[in-house]
């Protein structure tokens, strides 16, 4: 797998950075030439993995979020996200819908369904006391092929 | 982000604008709750025609807001949702809780 372009972004784990993460990515991922739909489930994505780094790994402190996204040769988008946060003990369990932890916060426990069910590919990589990397990809342009 | 909530014949109407994440359900849900506790409507009203984005913290959003609407023992309709919201709400089943119209 080729890798044409690549970015590297990291940010505080600050909620107002949700925001700024997903329309980053959105805009490097526009060198695809996505279609409406194909943008706002890359969008949502990232907010969800963004948003799981600030209300979970690093809940009550403040960490560093590292995300890159490479545009791979076959019309396709990788993006990594990182955190060195609490990481997840159970990535199986934390992976089924409506399963959370923050139920009082109204956290709807969607984060892993929306990633798995918007992307092509979704992997979860976590360590207790170390942090979590979510990797994701998908095929974008497909319209314009 | 911002919420116009306007209140009309026991119905409350929250006009939602803007994007709805994590960083923002928390100011939208406590302006509409505070309409839904002055008021004790018989319905609520989430319209969405004005909201750009919504990731699964407005799904947190809207469940959150039908139950209260079941403890004050009126309904809630989510209006004009977009495309890849409702797309959203299809994942998380709350299309089957709330009822989605468009007008």
């Amino acid at each position: 797998m080729k890798i044409v372009n690549e970015m590297k972004i990291s940010f505080k784990s600050k909620s107002e950075n949700e925001g700024f993460a997903r329309t980053a990515v959105c805009a490097f991922a526009a060198f695809l030439d996505p279609g409406i739909e194909e943008i706002a489930d890359l969008r949502t994505a990232v907010s969800e993995a963004v948003t799981n780094c600030i209300v979970h790994a690093y809940r009550g402190t403040e960490g560093i979020i590292e995300i890159t996204a490479r545009i791979l040769n076959d019309n396709e988008i990788y993006i990594r996200i990182k955190d060195k946060g609490c990481g997840i003990p159970d990535v199986k369990r934390a992976m089924e819908p409506l399963y959370t932890t923050a139920p009082c916060e109204e956290r709807a426990g969607l984060g892993f369904a929306v990633m798995e069910s918007f992307m092509d590919k979704l992997t979860v990589k976590s360590t207790v006391g170390k942090g979590t990397v979510v990797t994701m990809r998908k095929k974008l342009g497909a319209i314009n092929e | 982000m911002s919420v116009k909530i306007m209140n009309e014949d026991n119905k409350i109407i929250a006009l939602l604008s803007g994007e709805i994440d994590h960083h923002n359900a928390k100011t939208l849900r406590q302006d509409i709750d505070f309409a839904l506790r002055e008021n004790q409507p018989e319905e609520l009203i989430l319209d969405f025609s004005e909201v750009g984005f919504m990731d699964s913290s407005g799904i947190g959003l809207v469940m959150g807001r039908y139950k209260l609407m079941q403890e004050i023992g009126g309904s809630l309709i989510v209006r004009n949702p977009p495309a890849h919201i409702k797309k959203v709400m299809r994942l998380s089943g709350i299309d089957r809780l709330a009822s989605i119209c468009n007008v």
